[in-house]
């Protein structure tokens, strides 16, 4: 198991033995831990997967691309004095009329595609992240409160999950945009944008953690060390996040993975739909909204291109959510 | 069994109560109503005589029972855009929204039952992987792109069939596209687009029961019996594979309700998905309030009805309630 190499670390100096141990330096611990890790069963998993492996280049591809954009991208999108009408809508390289600089070539005002994609998968990504971490606090610690608290506060916890899971989570998120949009003052509204989206993508997907932890909790809190953390008068919250919450957290780190991919689609979707990121910074949902006005005039680089690494990216991170899945999973070994 | 029903029912109330308190509050916390109304010059008592009519002046209580009781007669008031009645827009669009979707729910089944029983019965075949990779793949693309790459190909590169909007419309009752030839050709690529997730979903589910059923008894006897391969497997394991697939189905028909927003934007289908995004972009209180109502009383309802069918079909579903003591 990944997750009991924290633990095993030693209190320095606690007998000769270890003491001894210790003074091999950091050095020789750092490259015992990493061949530790080469050694491991997840690792192992990891390299005999010949897809899971093309999957980790393309979601670090995707990383490095979107993060490294201030740098490694060929132009500056946001920068709107670099943009020239004389460059507007050039297809790509290798067809006709395409140029050197601007590669998957250029939107309707000269914005080359390739920069926007890094730009916009930046955007993509940040929301995707912020959102899972918020729906995973939120929906652990609920899960741990009806977990362990059960009662009635369970039932009714578990009573909002059960209606909000028979509603798909698109459908939630847009609803609670509409309902940000409508409460928010006019003003507010494009700075908090982003803000807003992350807030109804985590809203709509917390369900699945909940669920998940409720059930782990519920097996975790008759064990013994539970008992026993109880019996020396740990108060109860102490024992959720400090006892329980570290057993818990395997499958929870499966969910996030798989769920970061559903956020990702939520954003882009909701971003198409017009009602996500502002349009000075766009996503690549709002890159192939973009790009659609100009689907019919045959300029089709500026949606496809968009399109291709939101799926990339999408199917990328599933498929490592999949093989998580099956590589922390004990039944499967 | 009644006390079930009367439970499974207080459950449906108290989650339309719900919703209909949220779609209140829209209402309610968004502005002054008497503001909107009245002119820049309006006196204090204008002001005060025109919330009284409006009943603002009332307890919480009793403005929230007045909207729930026009809510429930339908009357959601006028559309800030539109300026029309808003169950007149939403009876309006209604049709075109649920043609969509009962066309996309019958594709689904029409295309993904003999996938799904042609991938479980010869499974390791080449076709067979390649569909199932196939579906994965159809999973992880959004709606929305798998919608632009069929008008890229179909209306834009082939030229074959148009992309947006619904065509021609017979009024048969209602304003209908499933009897004009221009109509059934604006239907074909919204409801391919709509029906491809449920159809990726009835084809594993078929196969997935096609699996198991093959491994029973009764086929093993039917086999033994020396009926041929059509009967063994349409006769009698096919039939046992629908029962599932008919409840998923009718169980998706809200999702796909509700995921025919993204496809009705993509071509401009004149439905009520549209109309809700609009209702959104322009923050048009009384559709948005609606549309959440009318949308949360279907799911009510399509999942009581699916809850109350198991009950009577399952005899399991009762014992099991009673040993949990519920």
């Amino acid at each position: 198991m990944p997750f009991t190499d924290d633990h095993e670390r030693r209190q320095p100096g606690t007998t000769d033995l270890a003491a001894a141990a210790e003074s091999g330096g950091t050095l020789a611990r750092a490259r015992d831990r990493l061949h530790r890790f080469v050694d491991s069963d997840v690792f192992y998993s990891f390299r005999k997967s010949p897809i899971t492996v093309a999957a980790f280049a393309v979601t670090l591809l995707c990383f490095v691309c979107a993060f490294g954009a201030p740098w490694i991208a060929p132009h500056d999108t946001n920068d709107v004095a670099t943009l020239d009408l004389m460059n507007a809508e050039l297809p790509p390289v290798w067809l006709e009329g395409g140029d050197w600089r601007y590669i998957l070539g250029t939107d309707d005002q000269g914005r080359d595609v390739l920069s926007a994609i890094m730009f916009g998968m930046q955007v993509s990504l940040i929301v995707g992240f912020a959102s899972v971490i918020f729906a995973m606090v939120l929906g652990v610690g609920l899960g741990l409160i009806s977990g362990y608290v059960g009662g009635r506060l369970d039932h009714f916890i578990m009573r909002v999950a059960d209606v909000q899971l028979s509603f798909p989570s698109v459908l939630v998120a847009l609803l609670l945009f509409g309902f940000a949009k409508t409460v928010l003052p006019r003003g507010m509204q494009d700075d908090v944008a982003i803000l807003v989206l992350i807030f109804a993508i985590g809203l709509s997907s917390w369900v699945q953690f909940a669920r998940t932890v409720r059930g782990s909790t519920m097996v975790e809190k008759n064990k013994e060390y539970v008992q026993a953390a109880r019996v020396i008068g740990r108060r109860p919250l102490p024992i959720m996040l400090q006892h329980i919450l570290p057993n818990v957290m395997g499958p929870v780190l499966v969910i996030a993975t798989i769920n970061l991919a559903l956020a990702i689609i939520t954003e882009a979707t909701l971003s198409f739909l017009g009602v996500g990121v502002p349009p000075t910074q766009p996503s690549l949902g709002t890159l192939i909204r973009f790009g659609n006005n100009f689907l019919f005039s045959g300029q089709w680089w500026m949606t496809i291109f968009p399109g291709t690494a939101l799926v990339a990216l999408a199917l990328a991170v599933n498929l490592l959510g999949d093989w998580l899945r099956d590589a922390l999973n004990p039944k499967l070994r | 069994m009644l006390a079930f029903i009367i439970r499974r029912l207080f459950q449906s109330l108290l989650v339309m109560v719900a919703v209909g308190f949220i779609a209140f509050s829209l209402f309610n916390f968004v502005g002054d109503p008497v503001n909107n109304m009245v002119g820049i010059d309006a006196t204090i008592e204008e002001r005060q005589r025109m919330a009284e009519s409006l009943g603002l002046n009332d307890p919480f209580p009793v403005q929230f029972a007045r909207f729930a009781a026009n809510a429930v007669r339908g009357d959601f008031g006028q559309s800030f855009r539109l300026s029309v009645p808003v169950e007149d827009a939403i009876a309006e669009r209604l049709p075109a929204t649920l043609e969509l979707v009962f066309v996309a729910a019958l594709l689904s089944l029409a295309i993904g039952v003999p996938l799904g029983v042609y991938t479980g019965l010869h499974r390791n075949s080449p076709l067979s992987r390649l569909l199932l990779t196939v579906s994965l793949i159809g999973i992880s693309l959004p709606t929305f792109l798998i919608g632009i790459l069929l008008i890229l190909v179909f209306s834009v590169w082939l030229n074959w069939l148009p992309s947006f909007g619904r065509g021609e419309t017979v009024d048969i009752g209602w304003q209908s596209n499933l009897v004009s030839l221009d109509g059934l050709r604006s239907i074909i690529l919204p409801a391919l687009t709509l029906c491809l997730f449920q159809l990726t979903l009835v084809m594993r589910l078929v196969r997935a029961e096609m699996l198991e059923v093959l491994r029973t008894d009764y086929i093993k006897f039917a086999r033994a019996r020396g009926l041929t391969n059509r009967a063994v497997h349409f006769g009698h394991a096919l039939k046992n594979t629908l029962v599932p697939v008919i409840t998923i189905t009718g169980l998706q028909i809200g999702n796909l309700i509700a995921f025919a927003i993204i496809t009705e934007t993509v071509f401009q289908w004149p439905g009520m998905g549209l109309l809700f995004l609009q209702a959104i972009q322009f923050v048009d209180i009384p559709v948005m309030a609606a549309y959440l109502c009318l949308v949360a009383f279907i799911f009510v309802l399509i999942n009581l009805v699916v809850d109350l069918l198991y009950y009577t079909i399952d005899p399991r579903l009762r014992i099991d309630k009673r040993v949990h003591g519920q």
